[in-house]
């Protein structure tokens, strides 16, 4: 079988001539050269106190979502140089300085984690992106912010694992180190964008969610979608909605940092204005105060849990087509979702009902919609690089209903579409 | 392991300002160096005069990482080794704050090693307090890369055989620009320090030699935490500047303390502005954080 290389098929995917994506370089080339002079007067050009560069642009998907992360007001960057996420990095370290943004490379991941929870109890917005190696480095932390339950995003840009695996190659296989990867028990909400365009709305989505719900959000992309330059259109500032951090509207001494609220969002306490509140990493109370003991694990795990089972369907964000009919459903996310796409054109036309979902959040698991199509379809299918990780909740979801099939492979590459057609086939029987 | 006594109601604890008093008693052990080492901190921000609404204190994980939850200031208790990280950020998001990092020698260290010298390479305008009891206290008493040559402890029962860190040194020829050493004995020195390090711009750092009780003194047969006070008392040895390449602690031998380094050195932050005013010019605009209107 010829390998399929990520590049030609994605031309034919997004029916970009070879000729189209050379022009296209050519005119980008200018803006991205280095070179100290070059880099001085691009500066001159875009200086602007606005922090969107409203217009189109040919971005690959990191730049996209750097552009994204600067457009929700992200001021705060730390980060640990690691393919293939460093050109996010990068691009936020030139970008910064014109915006009061502050760009910081520390010394590993852990540290990475670490910095932009403290810039977000200093209320900044703050993120960070790593891939494999580096997400791993960074789940104790993360655990960290999920129990102060600190806003601000991070970007991992799967690469194949597992170990240094394929630096500079695709992979979709941390997607249950995103969702289990810190010890204990809790929820967690991942993003997974399918193109350039996608990673800068979906970085504005994850700073408002992070905001919103008040914790960290992944975004769960990949090399591939990392790596590709497509049109990026970066609408006007005053399109763009962003959800401002919830502050306690109470004085010092009568507001606590996880105040029980009815939709189980604790508005935070603002450092520095007096109300000298503790927040801690161990089991806490309401105070923030740490207490050891079962009834306060309860409490404070429960409500990190139904924190946001309780906002799922505000959450859930699936695109849908062609599944009211479908016989067959095919389910993928982040750059798998593109390339199934001829499969199931082919398919289609030789007369199959295949319907398709494209989940933009992989975190919540679209549990409720997967219980519904498994009494209704013959079989559903998960398309994702790895051998079977979120195609392990569509088959628990489906409940023996419905066949359910995986259209898995160990990363490196995107999948062959052909693989997937033979799975629709396979599914059809 | 902590003792309640009964007193007067109307009888209020003099540092009851800074404490959280809601969450007295502690946890810690009588004769614990803790205790007097959380008084030279609260003394020194109440001699400072500070506006304590912006001083922030961070810590990791361990006996000293409790002190983040008992003293009345913004406070945040992380994760074991991971304290410099956070109170890295907090200080960059809010340059206005004082940010103190209070932490034992294990967690800033051991695990958190390589975030302390990084810190002090990049004099970010932070202060670290270090407790040197010579163990890991919370986890029961094991070795820690301060434990001198000998001791012995829950995971050197034979004694200790490997070399341990000259934390001054360490600090200083990291870039630390404030160096200074004292003992849970020295409460008026080491309150003195304690100001001068806020009140230093960059990395300032404290080492505290404080007695553990409960582990180091009781594996070592060196009997109570007053027992390791009165140690300290006939074996430290004042020497301001001296050089930080001779000041190894042994085994139960002299103790240097003093401060050992007070030098200016531009901070993260200004460098940063300096660095981005000389490429851009007017263009710069300046990190400042959210000047407080968070
Ligand atoms: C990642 C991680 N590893 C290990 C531990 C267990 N642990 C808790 S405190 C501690 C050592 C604390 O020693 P030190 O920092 O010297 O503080 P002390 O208790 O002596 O004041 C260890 C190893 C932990 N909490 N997290
Ligand atoms: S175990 Fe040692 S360091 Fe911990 S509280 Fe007791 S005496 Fe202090
Ligand atoms: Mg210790």
């Amino acid at each position: 079988m010829p390998r399929v290389t990520t590049h030609r098929l994605l031309s034919s995917l997004m029916n970009v001539s070879t000729a189209t994506s050379a022009k296209c370089f050519a005119l980008i080339l200018p803006y991205f050269a280095c070179g100290s002079r070059k880099v001085r007067r691009r500066y001159q050009l875009k200086a602007s106190s606005d922090n969107v560069l409203t217009g189109s642009h040919y971005l690959d998907g990191n730049h996209a979502a750097a552009e994204g992360a600067i457009a929700a007001g992200c001021k705060f960057f730390a980060g640990y140089p690691i393919t293939p996420s460093t050109e996010i990095a990068e691009r936020v370290s030139r970008r910064f300085p014109l915006i009061g943004g502050i760009f910081i490379q520390m010394e590993d991941e852990l540290a990475s984690m670490g910095a932009i929870l403290g810039a977000s109890w200093g209320g900044v917005k703050s993120m960070s992106c790593t891939s494999g190696p580096g997400f791993s480095l960074m789940m104790e932390n993360f655990g960290l912010g999920i129990m102060l339950e600190t806003p601000c995003v991070l970007v991992n840009v799967q690469r194949g694992g597992p170990s240094t695996g394929l630096p500079t190659l695709p992979g979709q296989a941390d997607m249950m180190q995103a969702r289990w990867g810190s010890h204990g028990d809790y929820e967690v909400i991942a993003l997974a964008p399918v193109s350039p365009q996608e990673s800068f709305e979906l970085a504005i989505h994850a700073f408002n969610l992070s905001e919103k719900y008040r914790m960290p959000i992944l975004i769960m992309t990949d090399e591939c979608v990392g790596h590709m330059t497509e049109k990026v259109v970066i609408p006007p500032p005053e399109e763009i909605e962003l959800v401002e951090r919830r502050y306690t509207d109470k004085p010092a001494g009568k507001a606590w940092p996880f105040e029980l609220t009815d939709d189980l969002i604790s508005p935070m306490l603002p450092v520095g204005k007096g109300y000298k509140f503790h927040i801690t990493g161990l089991t806490h109370d309401e105070r923030g105060y740490p207490i050891i003991n079962a009834e306060a694990q309860e409490k404070n795990v429960r409500r990190l849990i139904d924190k946001v089972n309780k906002h799922v369907d505000e959450i859930i964000w699936i695109e849908e087509k062609d599944v009211e009919d479908a016989d067959i459903v095919i389910m993928a996310y982040g750059i798998s979702a593109r390339v199934m796409q001829p499969a199931i054109t082919k398919a289609r036309k030789e007369g199959i009902k295949v319907g398709q979902i494209k989940m933009v959040t992989v975190w919540p698991f679209p549990e409720k919609r997967v219980r519904e199509l498994a009494d209704k379809v013959k079989a559903l299918i998960m398309v994702e690089m790895n051998y079977g990780q979120v195609f392990l909740e569509l088959d628990r979801c489906a409940a023996g209903k419905c066949r359910t099939y995986l259209a898995g492979h160990a990363g490196g590459t995107v999948h062959d579409p052909e693989n997937i057609y033979n799975t629709i086939k396979e599914a059809a029987k | 392991m902590s003792i309640q006594v009964e007193r007067p109601a109307e009888e209020k604890h003099p540092k009851e300002k800074l404490l959280r008093m809601d969450r007295i008693p502690h946890i810690w052990c009588p004769t614990c160096g803790l205790g007097t080492t959380v008084t030279a901190m609260a003394s020194a921000l109440e001699q400072l005069e500070l506006d304590l609404n912006n001083v922030a204190v961070v810590s990791g994980i361990g006996c000293t990482g409790r002190v983040a939850g008992y003293m009345k200031l913004d406070s945040f208790h992380t994760t074991h080794g991971r304290a410099i990280p956070f109170a890295l950020g907090l200080q960059i998001a809010r340059p206005d704050m004082k940010v103190i990092v209070f932490s034992g020698d294990g967690d800033l260290i051991s695990i958190g090693g390589n975030h302390f010298i990084h810190t002090a390479r990049r004099n970010v305008d932070i202060t670290v307090i270090c407790v040197n009891n010579f163990i890991y206290a919370m986890t029961g008493g094991q070795v820690a890369p301060t434990t001198p040559i000998t001791a012995r402890t829950a995971t050197s029962p034979f004694g200790n055989y490997e070399h341990p860190f000259n934390l001054p040194l360490l600090a200083a020829s990291s870039g630390a620009v404030y160096v200074a050493r004292w003992t849970a004995l020295h409460i008026r020195r080491l309150t003195t320090a304690i100001k001068e390090a806020i009140t230093k711009k960059g990395f300032s750092f404290v080492e505290v030699v404080a007695p553990c009780s409960t582990l180091y003194a009781r594996l070592n047969k060196l009997g109570t935490g007053l027992d390791l006070m009165r140690f300290y008392h006939d074996n430290s040895v004042i020497k301001h500047g001296a050089d930080v390449r001779e000041v190894d602690v042994d085994y139960q031998s002299k103790i240097v303390v003093g401060k050992f380094l007070d030098i200016e050195k531009p901070t993260y932050i200004d460098c940063v502005n300096d660095g981005n005013k000389r490429v851009f010019g007017d263009k710069y605009k300046p990190y400042g954080g959210n000047h407080g209107d968070n």
